[in-house]
């Protein structure tokens, strides 16, 4: 019976050997996605990197500029600052939230009583949405009478603080809902890389007397390697490309007071959208795409090899 | 895992406690912003500098005012068919691509499924400029197809599901290809059962970061139908700067029908978070 479905293909089909067959079905499974990788993932690839040579500003046509705008970057005191906070949310966000969600994840293993409960309220944060939560935040930072934290600090007779109003403050201010965000993730990650290691390699330990602390670096760390690994490249990533807390917690004055929370993903945004320099800001895109090449390669590399 | 404490229950360890009351404090710590949240968006103008967590007169007409302007529901509206269209799109393809790379013997395969890789390492905002010249040219500006193309289908969802799919035995594929089943109706009706779990944690995935997506939309839409719910809510903050119980009652609808969801398949949710962590 279900030999004729074979056959109705016509004589062409029907000639064709299993194997062969299923190389058409492959390709044929494959045509849509290829055309779709080609036409939204690679083409748009190229396009930036040769936009980034162009002084283009959507409505001349683009005019060949060579490495012009890499120049003007070079040159721009305005991206040195951007750059410059790019790189601190890196360098604090990352080492921060994975310090905590470890600290977390490690004593949460342990604990029976309402585990699932606790670990519901670590992850909540991470299933809500940036911009909504940006603006909750930003409503925290307020001065008094509305803002919370400033009410807490008066009620204990401290000083106010300014937060995202403070060239200082503005930074550490925006990227705590950000590490907050992703903290619940990155627990959850560490406590199922907790549960594989296997649990005999405790018992031996523990037999042999080893203490807390070298159980810990010992065993646990070793085996939670890929664990590591997978978090710090992921979350700095995340880090790196930080934007809907920064676009929402200073708008009106977008960057914050002096630029100082703007990352390089707002000046893109800026640039190529506000000002319509799509070559300049193609060229951003390309330091972007660089610098993420580069610090998960580092990455990769520190952490395979130690 | 360390489960000593578990064969001791008769000994109080005084350490034991403390670390877990510590754990306890910090995620209510953690849940404060969204407690205060839900708490404003319940109070009254008049009441919205009173700091205290139950409100003295707890009302819904924040809720109305926000609903009743219509814009809102028009931007869940938008989020909730865009994040399940493009859902439906990666769960399809993802899991096409990824049983073909897993289970076809062809010339190609392996580049094929290096270059999908490879645009992992491409970060969204390279191509924002590129996606907007090409959606400007096309008519696509502006548009719900505006919006969704770009993440019809993902290398992340293709590299999981291969994972997936790599686990399925042969014989169940062969069994059905002797009983004459074409190969789309192999993986269609053979396959796609036997990797649940993945797909779910596929579709919790993609949901999620569609739900919540904001440069994208931001940059793609210009008029206020067609805004989704993060970038709808960013632009009525903006023009209502003062009115934080009205800003509060939109950041709880955008934030309410995830965490509804959780609450409801809570451990489903976990599971899936973590397979689609570690597998990618």
């Amino acid at each position: 019976m279900p030999i004729q479905q074979e056959t109705s293909g016509g004589r062409f089909w029907g000639g064709l050997s299993l194997r062969r067959k299923q190389v058409v079905w492959a390709w044929a499974f494959l045509a849509v996605p290829i055309l779709f990788y080609a036409l939204i993932r690679f083409y748009p690839t190229i396009e930036a990197f040769y936009l980034s040579t162009t002084n283009w500003n959507l409505f001349s046509k683009p005019g060949f500029v060579g490495l012009a705008n890499f120049q003007r970057l070079w040159a721009d005191v305005v991206f040195w600052q951007v750059f410059r906070n790019t790189v601190l949310y890196l360098a604090i966000g990352t080492p921060v939230s994975l310090i905590l969600a470890f600290t977390i994840a490690y004593h949460l293993d342990r604990v029976r009583f309402l585990h699932g409960f606790i670990r519901a309220l670590y992850f909540l944060p991470f299933l809500t949405t940036a911009a909504a939560m940006a603006w909750v935040w930003r409503w925290f930072y307020q001065p008094v009478p509305i803002g919370m934290i400033n009410d807490l600090l008066s009620s204990f007779g401290l000083p106010q603080q300014p937060f995202l109003r403070s060239t200082s403050q503005a930074l550490p201010s925006v990227l705590a809902p950000a590490i907050w965000a992703g903290l619940g993730f990155q627990v959850v990650i560490f406590l199922a890389g907790l549960r594989a290691i296997p649990n005999t390699y405790y018992e031996a330990a523990r037999i042999d007397g080893v203490s807390n602390l070298t159980i810990l670096r010992r065993i646990t760390i070793p085996l939670l390697k890929p664990t590591i690994i997978f978090l710090v490249v992921f979350s700095s990533i995340g880090f790196l490309r930080i934007f809907d807390q920064v676009y929402n917690m200073t708008s009106g004055d977008p960057g914050g007071p002096l630029n100082a929370t703007k990352p390089l993903v707002l000046m893109i945004y800026q640039t190529a959208f506000s000002s319509f320099e799509m070559g300049y800001a193609a060229a951003q895109t390309v330091v972007l795409f660089l610098v993420l090449l580069a610090v998960s390669f580092l990455q990769l590399r520190l952490l395979r090899d130690r | 895992m360390p489960a000593l404490s578990l064969t001791m229950p008769n000994r109080f360890q005084p350490g034991r406690v403390a670390i877990w009351l510590l754990l306890l404090a910090g995620g209510l710590v953690m849940i404060t912003p969204l407690l205060f949240m839900f708490s404003t968006s319940l109070k009254d103008a008049s009441e919205v500098y009173d700091l205290r967590l139950v409100p003295a007169h707890p009302t819904l007409d924040n809720y109305v005012t926000v609903l009743s302007d219509g814009r809102f529901l028009r931007w869940f509206g938008n989020s909730l068919g865009i994040a399940t269209a493009v859902t439906l799109s990666n769960v399809f393809f993802d899991s096409l691509v990824g049983y073909t790379l897993a289970k076809f013997q062809f010339r190609g395969r392996y580049i094929v499924f290096l270059a999908i890789l490879s645009t992992l390492m491409i970060p969204t905002e390279m191509l924002v400029i590129p996606w907007y010249v090409m959606a400007r040219n096309f008519g696509w500006l502006d548009t719900y197809w505006g919006i969704m193309f770009p993440g019809m289908m993902t290398a992340f969802g293709t590299f999981l599901m291969k994972q997936f799919f790599e686990t399925v035995p042969d014989d169940f594929l062969e069994a059905a290809r002797i009983d004459g089943l074409n190969e789309f109706s192999i993986f269609w009706r053979i396959a796609m059962p036997l990797v649940t779990p993945a797909l779910s944690a596929l579709a919790i995935f993609t949901f999620l970061s569609n739900w919540t997506a904001f440069i994208w939309p931001l940059i793609v839409t210009t008029s206020k139908e067609l805004y989704t719910l993060p970038v709808g809510l960013s632009s009525f903050a903006v023009e209502s700067q003062i009115q934080w119980e009205l800003i509060m009652t939109g950041a709880a609808l955008a934030t309410l029908p995830t965490l509804t969801v959780f609450l409801v398949l809570q451990r489903y949710i976990v599971r899936g978070v973590v397979m689609a962590g570690l597998k990618g």
